[in-house]
């Protein structure tokens, strides 16, 4: 695997648009060709090298080609839209949209990342090694069609709109999330290691839900089961099993309704 | 010579009240019948005292100094154009004649277009984009509705002729006995003047009517049994009782209003509540409204929905196509992250409205302001320009969309105070003026630092000299 | 104004039985002339076919339920919007597309008028704001009145004398074109969340079945002498089985004729009549099959009758239709998002997003239902192209649906290729049987031009390239006289003229839109009929009683009416 580094020299006076920051649209360009690649401030475009350094050389192909960003990316919005193969490792913090309908190969984020992170995800892995705000892992607006594969992976604490209209995948939280885990869910697996103030699984037809801290706020609309024993994320542990959300219409498998599963240990 | 106008629309709330009889004599408005306090209050501002007549420009020391229509939208055009991330906010008092214009000029400027739905009914959007909208107009509640639900709003203040006209106590077709036909449910933190007209009330808890709605969700799918003791604050008795009234009901409406939407995890209040419908359906008629606030707030989603298929929140800067995510292109956002380097308020006051933080960091960053707005507001005493327009449903006509997004066609009582354009006037002028500045070769080649002030307004013919 | 000439294309106009003559066509001042000075303008048309401007009888483009489609769908514009053309407009939305792309993709298909399918009366207004905004193409609107209160009445005391004293007030009042029905009846009863399956369910308290509505409108149709017929999207749309009610509204025709100065010979307009050519008893079950030669073989023979496709293009779409009932049905098959407005007095609209998935059986035997209505159409005077637009697939589409009709190769590519259920398409539909039918061009000509123009009694302005008309001229990339062997030419061509005229102004110049600022015009017809005093005095009392508007606030304002174009019928003279 190849590897270009793009380090930020300059910092812009707004936000910068940066979809095109993908192996895929890397692979197989030049430096020069890299560095021409169009961002966008406001309404204006700019090349990718008169805000970076960028050095290294890009793979054949998208799988072949990995990409570290250093610098301050924090105005930075989209790196990884959409990417399908390669590797993206950004250390720094980030802005909105990082891995957005991405549907393969691999993001790491060494910082925080702002919201809308991994929206629409569709494969692949994404990690971010600090903080989220809002709508991780969630639809855009509108779509019924939220992330539906990959593993979204965040260390520490996100806000809310956490996997809401999921269809597949999972999102793994290492720790805090504010409130709407899987709402209007319709599959996937949501992990959250520490703590959720409420609304957790509202209007969710199906999935599974664990959170292994405590829910200040139990949807009323949830019905302990039984206990049970499970590995949830390499680590096994007593689940209280819930099901629900009994306010929202369920699908029928096998003569018997599909609830979302929500676990909470013990 | 007096003369009486009638069936004149309110130009006050989205209740768009459209049978207000207005006495006028020689230009002055006299009297005003059939409106409400706060609907006759907009008609007596017409006519007051301390008006603006013309545009004006701030001075370095604060004060301000008239300036002509030509300066003002030279001002404001080339704005437009050098800045790389306007935004255009507000439209709380537009015609959707005005509203299209300024959609023409925020496209050509890159601009980012928003209304004040952002910072109040957006969520609602946000809900619908998700649940969509089971709704009807406000004459199907009148002449059908035999149980109706007001949920978080408050008509009694924010809309005082609501209820008379359209939701508890009018006579319609089906609904004869007015009133004493129709049950009422009131929900609400709050034991609000409305709740005096209920049926039932039910207090929830602040910030969890969520769970409530799930409540209701669970009886409505045959779980009532399990229902736990309390609700967000309310017994369960009281739920199994207000769900047997919507059972029972032939045509049931959900008026919602600020209160679902200002609490957190905001639209999903809404589309837990749109989400009731739908399930309500299953047994008798439901519909849902939300109750908006000005009388034309329904309008720039529609117009800008037919020009570029968003309501809101219009991130227009790409120039190839519309982006649209509240949350990010929604201007509270844009100004607390610093994302916009010039801003147009217009028809509503930033300065009052939007929340301090969001609207200092404006001010402190030194961005360019432009006010539109027939009256001098807080956003206006700190904008470089602003540029007075005549008041719609009284200076001007044209259409405004009701709360059920029924349009109404608004009437002028008055000739506009001093001459003043109107939105629609104003907006075509300063799009003519980009045009002929971007003739003229000025461009937004992301030079300009937006916190230098722009170079002193010139005459326009100067500037093509 | 500029001259043109347009030289040496093949021409095909049945108007005037041209069928691919090689002709000059002449343009000056907006209209077509015999002859042109010598600095007229040259188009180039060798090898190419020159037709009139198409006409669309039937696409939801302007109003509210077409708005709250848009608006209710930000999924519909993302990643799905083409990149705005420098000197054009924004053009957003796939399904929905914003009035700017309407504008635009109806020109560059070479379509020139466009009748709006859909107008409830209450919410007029936005429907003229939304025509104002409209570049390029002239319209139309029908105001929807299948279920409203006035004419319920009416129709039950048999009064037609008010009903069409009411009808053309609420023409004039909405300045609209013609008497919409949809879902005549159920969408009353909808009103309490019910429907009217047959055409003899009774409407819940006003007492009246849907086959009494729908002759009442005939008689007050007829008694207008409207340029076009009543429009009707009859009872029990979309649902399995549903083709006998459809033949059941179909033969209400029997025993009534057309009265009216404009050339229509049919009473009746059935719409998206694919929609309503279902047998079977339910979309689960694998009875679900294809009854459009049953109904075809009755429209057939009934010169009554004109109908339009509603063909299903295999998209991703947005439902939107008058029919309440029928939209909150498909909400529970695809638990999707559901908007619906109910309107006082007067209609409702319901809108769901849709998608017809060449994977499963249902979209692809509605695939093949709408496309054996043309090629089972004896006479294509009588047969029009739509795709309901949005209902059944986005109207830029329709260079597609030529496609299937025109290569007979396409269609069973189709079928073998995309289709999950080809072969079960085979058994249960008729397209295997038509699969080496095909239409020609002249055929699509009557399809999508003259044989529409007349149904909307609008010969005089549209469909033709007699001399007098107005120039709305069509130049496409097609040799009829060497027929292109790949079909997908066909689709490229029929969705990018090669050059278009609204009007007699240069709009499309070798593919690229030119100008799009030319005046468009807003057709509607003003009828006058004696005076009623009754009428007039029930409409004030519902207006008193009933409605949440002021009378004097209802009609459409002059101001608010685009460039007006005014279609007198006077029933006094
Ligand atoms: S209720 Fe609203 S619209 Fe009606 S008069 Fe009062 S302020 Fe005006
Ligand atoms: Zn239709």
């Amino acid at each position: 695997m190849n590897t270009v580094t793009i380090t930020m020299v300059k910092q812009p006076q707004l936000f910068l648009e940066a979809d095109l920051i993908t192996p895929d649209q890397f692979a197989g360009k030049s430096i020069e060709a890299i560095g021409a690649i169009e961002i966008s401030e406001g309404k204006i475009k700019y090349p990718l090298a008169s805000f970076a350094k960028i050095e290294g050389v890009s793979g054949a192909t998208a799988a072949e080609t990995k990409i570290v960003l250093n610098g301050d990316l924090t105005r930075v919005k989209r790196i990884g839209q959409q990417m399908t193969a390669g590797e993206i490792i950004i250390n720094s913090n980030v802005d909105m949209y990082t891995g957005g309908w991405m549907k393969g190969g691999k993001i790491t984020v060494n910082g925080n990342a702002d919201s809308f992170t991994g929206i629409a995800m569709a494969g692949g892995e994404l990690t971010i090694n600090g903080n989220c705000q809002n709508h991780v892992g969630s639809a855009y607006r509108g779509d019924w069609r939220g992330m539906t594969g990959g593993v979204l992976r965040v260390t520490g604490n996100v806000g809310n709109d956490i996997g809401t209209f999921m269809r597949g995948g999972t999102i793994i939280v290492g720790g805090d999330a504010f409130i709407h885990v899987h709402t209007h869910g319709e599959g996937g697996t949501i992990i959250v290691k520490g703590n959720i103030q409420a609304r957790v699984g509202g209007q969710s037809v199906k999935g599974d839900i664990f959170v292994n801290g405590k829910i200040d706020f139990m949807m009323p609309g949830y019905k302990y089961v039984e206990d049970v024993e499970k590995d949830v994320d390499g680590v096994k542990a007593v689940y209280a099993h819930y099901v629900g959300d009994l306010g929202e219409r369920h699908p029928e498998a096998k003569g018997q309704k599909v609830f979302t599963n929500l676990y909470l240990k013990k | 010579m007096q003369e009486v106008i009638k069936h004149v629309a309110c130009p006050y709330c989205g209740a768009c009240c459209d049978d207000l009889e207005v006495t006028v004599d020689d230009g002055k408005i006299i009297e005003v019948k059939n409106a409400c306090i706060i609907g006759t209050e907009i008609y007596h501002h017409a006519s007051r005292e301390g008006r603006v007549g013309t545009p004006r420009r701030r001075q370095p020391d604060g004060t301000y100094k008239d300036i002509t229509y030509e300066e003002a939208i030279d001002f404001t055009a080339k704005m437009l154009i050098k800045a790389k991330k306007p935004l255009i906010f507000g439209f709380g008092s537009t015609n959707c004649e005005g509203m299209a214009a300024a959609g023409r000029v925020a496209e050509d400027a890159g601009a980012v277009l928003d209304n004040c739905a952002s910072i109040c009914h957006g969520s609602s959007f946000l809900a619908i984009f998700d649940t969509g909208y089971p709704s009807c107009t406000l004459g199907e509640v009148k002449n059908r509705a035999d149980v109706v639900i007001y949920w978080g709003s408050n008509p009694a203040h924010a809309h005082p002729r609501h209820m008379s006209r359209y939701g508890i106590f009018p006579r319609g077709f089906f609904t004869g006995k007015g009133a004493r036909g129709r049950k009422v449910i009131v929900i609400d933190p709050r034991y609000t003047d409305t709740a005096r007209c209920a049926n039932q009330f039910l207090q929830v808890q602040q910030g969890h009517d969520y769970e409530l709605f799930d409540a209701f969700r669970m009886v409505m799918h045959g779980y009532a049994a399990d229902v736990p003791a309390i609700v967000a604050g309310v017994p369960k008795e009281k739920i199994l009782e207000a769900c047997d009234v919507i059972k029972a009901g032939r045509y049931v409406h959900i008026f919602f209003g600020m209160g679902l939407c200002h609490s957190d995890g905001r639209n999903h209040n809404v589309d837990i509540a749109i989400n009731l419908v739908r399930d309500v359906n299953e047994y008798t008629k439901c519909t849902i409204m939300a109750m908006r606030g000005h009388y034309n707030i329904a309008g720039p989603g529609i117009v800008w929905a037919w020009q570029f298929g968003f309501p809101y929140c219009i991130d227009l800067t790409k120039g190839s196509v519309a982006h649209m995510n509240p949350g990010e292109t929604s201007s509270v956002d844009l100004a607390n992250r610093g994302e916009i380097d010039a801003f147009i308020n217009i028809g509503t006051d930033a300065g009052a409205h939007f929340p301090i933080r969001a609207f200092e960091k404006i001010g402190g960053a030194g961005i360019p302001m432009v006010t539109i707005d027939p009256s001098v507001n807080m956003a206006a005493t700190v904008s470089d320009v602003h540029i007075p327009v005549a008041i719609v449903g009284v200076e001007t006509g044209g259409i405004c969309y009701r709360m059920d997004n029924v349009p109404i066609q608004y009437r002028a009582v008055v000739k506009p105070f001093n001459g003043i354009l109107t939105d629609e006037q104003l907006f075509d002028k300063i799009y003519e003026r980009m045009q002929e500045l971007k003739n003229a070769g000025i461009e937004c080649d992301g030079t300009w630092d937006y916190a230098t002030p722009l170079a002193d307004v010139r005459p326009i013919k100067e500037v093509y000299q | 104004m500029t001259e043109y000439i347009i030289k040496n294309g093949c021409v095909i106009d049945p108007t005037q039985g041209i069928n691919g003559q090689k002709m000059d066509i002449c343009i000056k001042d907006g209209k077509i002339v015999d002859k042109v000075s010598n600095s007229a303008k040259v188009i180039d048309a060798t090898g190419k076919t020159v037709m009139a401007g198409g006409v669309d009888i039937h696409s939801h483009v302007a109003g509210p339920k077409v708005d709250a489609g848009r608006l209710f769908r930000p999924e519909d514009k993302l990643f799905k919007s083409p990149n705005r053309k420098s000197n054009l407009r924004m053009e957003m939305g796939f399904s929905v597309p914003s009035v700017s792309k309407t504008g635009y993709d109806y020109a560059r298909m070479g379509y020139g008028f466009v009748m709006e399918a859909a107008m409830p009366p209450l919410e007029a207004a936005h429907v003229h704001e939304e025509i104002r905004d409209t570049p390029i193409i002239d319209e139309a609107a029908m105001p929807v009145l299948g279920n409203n209160w006035f004419l319920l009445e009416y129709f039950k005391n048999h009064e037609i004398e008010n009903a069409g004293a009411y009808a053309s007030w609420i023409l004039n009042a909405t300045r609209g074109y013609a008497l919409k029905c949809v879902n005549p009846g159920g969408t009353e009863a909808w009103g309490w969340g019910l429907n009217c399956i047959t055409i003899h369910d009774k409407v819940p308290y006003f007492d009246i079945t849907p086959a009494e509505i729908v002759k009442g409108l005939i008689e007050t149709n007829e008694y207008l002498r409207l340029p076009h017929s009543i429009h009707v999207h009859a009872n029990n749309l979309g649902n399995p089985g549903n083709y006998t009610t459809t033949l059941d509204t179909l033969k209400l025709v029997e025993g009534y004729k057309a009265n009216n100065d404009f050339g229509r010979e049919q009473v009746m307009h059935h719409t998206h009549l694919q929609f309503h050519c279902y047998g079977g008893d339910s979309f689960k079950s694998s009875s679900f099959e294809s009854k459009s030669k049953e109904v075809m073989d009755y429209v057939n023979k009934q010169k009554g009758l004109t109908i339009d496709t509603g063909n299903v293009t295999l998209d991703e779409t947005t439902t939107m239709t008058a029919d309440g009932p029928f939209e909150y049905h498909l909400t529970h098959l695809n638990h999707l998002k559901w908007t619906n407005v109910d309107i006082e007095l007067e209609t409702a609209a319901g809108i769901v997003p849709f998608i017809y998935d060449p994977k499963t059986y249902i979209a692809g035997a509605q695939w093949a239902i709408g496309l054996e209505l043309p090629l089972f159409a004896k006479d294509k005077d009588r047969c029009f192209i739509t795709t309901d637009h949005p209902n059944a697939g986005p109207f830029w589409r329709y260079p597609r649906i030529y496609k299937w009709l025109l290569s007979a190769n396409a269609r069973n590519d189709l079928i073998k290729n995309e289709l999950k259920y080809g072969d079960k398409v085979l058994d249960t539909t008729y397209i295997g049987e038509l699969s080496d039918k095909e239409i020609s061009l002249y055929e699509l000509a009557q399809m999508t031009r003259s044989g529409v123009a007349k149904a909307l009694g609008l010969s005089n302005l549209y469909g033709s390239l007699k001399t007098g008309m107005n120039a709305n001229v069509a130049v496409y990339d097609i040799d009829p006289e060497n027929l292109p062997s790949d079909p997908e030419q066909y689709e490229t061509a029929f969705g990018n003229v090669f050059a278009f005229f609204k009007d007699g102004v240069l709009c499309i110049e070798n593919h690229d839109i030119v100008n799009y600022s030319m005046p468009k015009k807003t057709v509607w017809v003003n009828s006058i009929v004696p005076e009623n005093k009754q009428v007039e005095r029930d409409i004030r009392d519902k207006f008193l009683h009933s409605y949440t508007v002021d009378l004097e606030n209802y009609a459409v304002q002059e101001e608010h009416v685009h460039n007006p174009y005014a279609i007198k019928v006077d029933i006094t003279e």
